[in-house]
C-alpha cells in the first residue's frame, strides 16, 4: 500500500518536474491539482499551509514543497521519492543540453541568440524583482533595508549570505524598536 | 575528489541562504563563479536557458556548474547540495510546525529577509544586464560606449511584450533570441 504510495509520488512529482516552466511559483498551482484534486493526498488547507511554510524558509519552493507533501502522504522514505521526482527531469534536460551549451558558445549564430536571450532575461528578472517588492515591502523602513542590500552586493561585492543575515538581524532590531515605540505610547 | 566536496559545500550554502525564489540566489552564485572557472557571461547563458528548460533555476545551475567543473559526478553533488538543506529543515519543521508558526524572532526576522531579497534580485537584474544589455569593461572608451543598442531594444520589448501581451516567459525568451540571431 505505502509501497504504491511512494511511487505514485515519484511519477507524479516528475511529471511535475518535467512539464512546468518558470520556476516555484509557476509551479505551486500545478501541484495543488494534482496532489488535492486528482489524488486526494491532502486538504486544501493542509496544501496551503505547506506552502506557505515552503515559501518562508531557505531552500528552493518548489522543492521544500515536494518534500513536505511526500513526508506528509508517507513520511520520509514519500519525502526522499516526491523530492527526487521534482529534481530528476531538470537534472537530466541539464545534462542532456550541458555539452551543447559548452561547444555552441563559440559559434557566431549561436552567440547572438545567447546575447538576445541574456537581454531577455534581464528584462524578466527585472519584472521579478518590481513584482516581489510589491509584496514584500511594506514601508519605508524596507526600501531602505533593500537599497542598502543592493549597494552591498553591486558596488561592495559583500557576500550575499552576510545580506540574508543582516536582513535578518535588521528586522529582528527593528520589531524591537517597535516593541518598545509601543509600548512608550 | 576535493572538487566535489567543493561543489557539494558550495551549493549547500546556496541552498541554505536562498530564500524566496531562484533569482535570490543568483547573486550569491555570481560571488562564487571563479572558484569554478566559468564566466559571468557563460553562467548567465546558463540562467537564461533555464527560463525555456523545465524546473527550477537554482537545480539547472547547480546541474549546470557541477557537470562542467567535474562531469556527471559534480552535476550530482552540486544537485544534492542545494536540495539537502531543503530536506532538512522540511523534516525538522515538519515536526514542529506549530511552533514555526507563531515564534516572534522568526516572523520579525523574515521582515527583513523579505526586503534584502528584493534588493538581492535588483542586483542578479545588473550582474546580467551587464553581460548583454550594457559592458562595463568598455567604459575606457566613454560612458557612451558601454550601452549595446541591439540588447536595450530586446530587453525593451521583452518588458513591453510581458505587460501588453499574454506571452510567457519561455515565448518571451524564444523571441529576444531570435531577434539577437536577426539584428545583433
Amino acid at each position: 500500500m505505502d509501497r504504491k504510495k511512494i511511487i505514485k509520488l515519484f511519477s507524479v512529482f516528475f511529471k511535475i518536474g518535467a512539464f512546468t516552466f518558470g520556476g516555484g511559483y509557476a509551479i505551486l498551482p500545478v501541484i495543488q491539482k494534482e496532489v488535492v484534486d486528482k489524488n486526494n493526498w491532502l486538504t486544501e488547507e493542509e496544501i496551503l499551509d505547506i506552502f506557505a511554510i515552503s515559501q518562508s524558509i531557505p531552500g528552493v519552493i518548489s522543492i521544500n514543497s515536494a518534500i513536505y507533501i511526500g513526508k506528509k502522504v508517507a513520511g520520509i522514505p514519500g519525502a526522499v521519492s516526491a523530492g527526487l521526482g521534482m529534481i530528476l527531469p531538470s537534472f537530466i534536460v541539464i545534462l542532456a543540453i550541458a555539452p551543447l551549451i559548452i561547444n555552441l558558445r563559440d559559434n557566431e549564430i549561436v552567440g547572438r541568440f545567447f546575447t538576445g536571450i541574456r537581454a531577455s532575461a534581464s528584462a524578466l528578472i527585472l519584472l521579478a524583482a518590481i513584482k516581489m517588492s510589491k509584496t514584500a515591502i511594506r514601508e519605508k523602513w524596507g526600501i531602505a533595508v533593500a537599497a542598502a542590500s543592493f549597494v552591498l552586493v553591486v558596488f561592495l561585492d559583500v557576500h550575499a549570505i552576510w545580506v540574508i543575515i543582516g536582513g535578518a538581524a535588521s528586522g529582528i532590531i527593528y520589531s524591537l524598536f517597535e516593541k518598545r515605540r509601543r509600548s512608550c505610547k | 575528489m576535493n572538487m566535489l566536496i567543493t561543489l557539494f559545500l558550495t551549493f549547500f550554502k546556496i541552498g541554505i541562504f536562498s530564500y524566496g525564489g531562484g533569482y535570490v540566489m543568483l547573486p550569491m552564485i555570481y560571488q562564487e563563479l571563479n572558484r569554478f572557472g566559468l564566466t559571468m557571461q557563460e553562467f548567465s547563458d546558463v540562467v537564461a536557458i533555464s527560463q525555456m528548460t523545465p524546473g527550477p533555476i537554482a537545480v539547472n545551475a547547480a546541474t549546470y556548474i557541477g557537470f562542467k567543473t567535474a562531469g556527471f559526478a559534480g552535476a550530482a553533488f552540486a544537485t544534492f547540495g542545494v536540495s539537502l538543506p531543503s530536506f532538512i529543515l522540511i523534516m525538522i519543521i515538519s515536526s514542529l510546525f506549530v511552533k514555526f508558526k507563531s515564534s516572534n524572532i522568526i516572523n520579525s526576522a523574515f521582515k527583513g529577509i523579505r526586503p534584502a531579497t528584493v534588493g538581492m534580485i535588483a542586483s542578479a537584474v545588473v550582474f546580467f544586464a551587464n553581460t548583454s544589455v550594457i559592458d562595463m569593461s568598455l567604459i575606457d572608451q566613454g560612458l557612451g560606449k558601454i550601452f549595446n543598442m541591439g540588447s536595450i531594444m530586446i530587453f525593451a520589448l521583452t518588458i513591453a511584450g510581458s505587460k501588453l501581451t499574454k506571452l510567457d516567459p519561455i515565448s518571451l525568451t524564444l523571441i529576444g533570441g531570435i531577434l539577437g540571431v536577426i539584428f545583433l
